[in-house]
């Protein structure tokens, strides 16, 4: 049986369309690429990054992020689906789940790259090294990351062993588990924002703003790059996946994106009206400091892509045509990618504590060993999408196809 | 598991102390390929300093003077004196006197075997405009003025390090505790114990923290052989370093170099339990204040103006 299994899944990750071996070899060739990077990071240091004292995080800790959002946003199926028992979702939730999965592992790599000195990690382990908890808001995140991490391998693979068996799996006994996500997911991704808005030093992150403003930015992203996955997949495979589902979930997003409008309106409101010595890394990055300026396209650029999303989707006619739907999502994910890294880690150090301007942009390696991670990030996903879609549609395994679970 | 890492640890240390003894006396030695091996291997399960007793610590610390000796070619002392009775360190700073030479910056480089390259400085000058009102926020500084001569017309300075704030949030964020405030108020790093995640850096509020974002490199005639495990030994690519009031002078009753280096006397540095001290004279007597003080860090690092206000113009 075990044997069986593993031969399946082994012949459903090599095996598949053209398309699909294209896809793999250019996620694999950007993986490696990224990993020579890293090489010369290791030797070097992060003086190979563009990151210096008075800009001391920089790309990796922007994409980082991002990430939990887009880990955190799994949240948004599970919620309608096992919850309000919305029952079309339920093709899609375990796919979400191993979004989850990937987008945290890509995180945990974010983080491993941007310490200076990774061979210490062990000093981060309870009891063998020293950890700083509760002072230290770090501490929560790593706690709160990898119990989101097991959580969802845990969900996962409790489903799709039982659905590879040809049972049917009690939704009863991982009840608790599925409830416990949602606050899980929504701790992970305020105790990141904590990281940053528990810094009175940085008087652009220390706003109690920040933290649900990730929250809903957070459901906007994560979902929107799901919306697109979904339609691939139900174009490559033979996985039902219903309109009315994807209705569902770009409705979610766009609730979602009003709270975003409507905090980031808010913030504005209060430097803007207030217009203390604070405002400083505002105006750095809305329309230049002192002659420094290069944050300014990016950040108007999110705006903008973000309202139009917005107004795409607060139309249902409008949010119901794909075409549409797509170009939305396309903006959503580009806006917040844009938001969390230019938007938001850039701005938090400049001006630095002493008054410097240091205008900090990734260089190429930065770049490169990032699109490494994301293409490992998505080796990842797309593995464990084809699998979770094999077992679910009877290609390997017992399942019953015709059956929801 | 711990313990078994520690004991292997160990080990190496007890045959480096082998070794030490069989060459004792001598300087320089030359150490084997393997030696630095093992040197390395120990590094990397080495403990936090407070985990290590005082067997331990002698070991690292004759290993460090071995180490070190052989590689800048001079006698090194290695020491990790521990805070004194009654004693919290404070400063202050003469801000009508500075005139922005930045012989205080050269100093603490060269006493604290600081990286010239890629350049670290643990102090900064940072010069303004006279009639700037925004300084004390310190938002308009320029901290690369380069005139020919200082202190420039028009101009005031303020020079800035770790403040060593008695609620430093540095401490507070750091995910493994290498970073602490010591009996005598001094803020340190291990600098075995940092991993370089830079937490601290985001929560200093006076950009008092430096990260060795390359090797350092340190030129060997200038090296200070007179280190502290906690203070000025030379640092490690990928860790933060800082100020440490110069941990190996003050804890000796010393001044602190960038005290000794300033030519007009700007800077008084002393014990703020003693009440007979000169710092407690300023503190008394003169009108000081603190950099931010609505962060409420608490720093025992004071300014203050001896002679007008050097504001205006
Ligand atoms: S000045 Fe910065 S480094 Fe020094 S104690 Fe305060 S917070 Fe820590
Ligand atoms: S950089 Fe080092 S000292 Fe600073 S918070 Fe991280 S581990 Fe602690």
């Amino acid at each position: 049986m075990v044997i069986d299994a593993i031969n399946g899944i082994v012949r459903t990750v090599v095996s598949g369309s053209k398309e699909y071996k294209v896809w793999m070899g250019f996620l694999s060739l950007l993986a490696l690429v990224g990993i020579a990077f890293v090489f010369r990071q290791v030797d070097q240091g992060l003086i190979a990054t563009n990151m210096r004292d008075d800009v001391s995080w920089g790309w990796y800790i922007a994409n980082f992020t991002f990430l939990v959002g887009v880990a955190a946003a799994a949240v948004v199926l599970v919620i309608p689906y096992y919850i309000y028992k919305f029952e079309p979702i339920g093709e899609i939730v375990l796919i979400g789940e191993i979004m989850a999965v990937a987008a945290v592992s890509m995180c945990l790599m974010f983080i491993v790259l941007d310490m200076g000195s990774p061979e210490r990690f062990w000093h981060l382990i309870p009891m063998i090294g020293i950890f700083n908890f509760p002072q230290s808001i770090l501490t929560w995140d790593v706690v709160v990351l990898n119990m989101y991490l097991v959580l969802n391998l845990t969900l996962v693979v409790y489903a799709l062993s039982k659905t590879y068996a040809g049972k049917s799996y009690k939704t009863k006994l991982i009840m608790p588990l599925i409830f416990f996500s949602v606050p899980a997911a929504i701790s992970i991704h305020t105790v990141t924002a904590f990281l940053y808005l528990g810094a009175p030093a940085r008087p652009f992150w220390n706003t109690a703003v920040l933290a649900p403003r990730f929250i809903a930015s957070a459901f906007c992203s994560g979902p929107a790059f799901m919306l697109i996955i979904f339609q691939i997949i139900r174009k490559t495979t033979k996985l039902n996946i219903t309109d009315a589902a994807l209705h569902k979930v770009a409705e979610i997003v766009t609730w979602c994106m009003a709270v975003n409008l409507f905090l980031l309106g808010s913030e504005v409101f209060k430097e803007v009206y207030s217009a203390t010595a604070h405002i400083e890394p505002f105006n750095y990055l809305w329309h230049g400091l002192r002659g420094h300026d290069q944050l300014v396209p990016w950040i108007w650029t999110a705006l903008i892509v973000n309202s139009i999303a917005f107004l795409i989707l607060i139309v249902p006619s409008i949010r119901k045509n794909f075409f549409m739907l797509n170009i939305a999502c396309v903006f959503i994910f580009i806006g917040v990618y844009i938001e969390k890294g230019m938007g938001l880690i850039f701005p938090g150090f400049i001006p630095s504590t002493l008054g410097a301007i240091y205008d900090y942009m990734p260089n190429a390696m930065e770049l490169w060993i990032s699109l490494g991670v994301w293409a490992i990030g998505l080796l990842i996903f797309t593995v464990g999408a084809k699998i979770c879609i094999a077992i679910k549609t009877g290609e390997i395994g017992h399942a019953d196809p015709s059956a929801h679970h | 598991m711990s313990d078994d890492i520690k004991g292997r640890a160990k080990s190496l240390i007890t045959r480096r102390k082998f070794l030490a003894g069989l060459t004792a006396g001598a300087a320089a030695t030359a150490l084997t390929a393997g030696d630095a091996g093992a040197y390395a291997f120990e590094e990397l399960f080495r403990q936090h300093y407070k985990r290590l007793d005082a067997d331990d610590l002698k070991d690292i610390l004759a290993k460090l003077e071995e180490e070190l000796s052989f590689k800048y070619g001079k006698k090194v002392h290695a020491k990790a004196t521990p805070p004194g009775d009654n004693t919290v360190f404070g400063y202050a700073l003469d801000l009508s006197r500075c005139i922005g030479c930045r012989r205080c910056v050269y100093a603490c480089v060269r006493e604290n075997n600081l990286s010239r390259d890629p350049e670290v400085q643990w102090i900064k000058v940072l010069e303004f405009q006279k009639g700037n009102n925004k300084w004390q926020g310190l938002e308009h500084s320029n901290r690369y003025y380069n005139p020919e001569q200082v202190p420039e017309k028009g101009r005031f300075y303020v020079p800035v390090q770790c403040q060593q704030c008695k609620k430093p949030p540095c401490v507070k964020v750091c995910p493994v505790q290498a970073t602490w405030q010591e009996a005598d108020g001094i803020v340190v790093v291990d600098y075995n114990w940092c991993i370089g995640c830079r937490f601290c850096m985001a929560a200093c509020p006076y950009g008092a923290r430096n990260f060795n974002w390359g090797k350092p490199s340190i030129p060997k005639e200038e090296f200070n052989p007179d280190v502290h495990y906690l203070g000025n030994r030379p640092q490690y690519k990928g860790i933060v370093g800082k100020c440490t009031f110069c941990i190996q002078r003050s804890r000796e009753g010393k001044y602190t170099a960038c005290v000794e280096a300033c030519p007009v006397g700007a800077r008084k540095f002393g014990n703020l339990m003693d009440p007979n001290s000169e710092i407690r004279y300023i503190l008394e007597n003169m009108k000081v204040f603190r950099l931010k003080e609505e962060l409420d860090t608490n720093p025992k690092f004071f300014y203050f103006f001896s002679m007008g206000t050097g504001v205006k113009s």
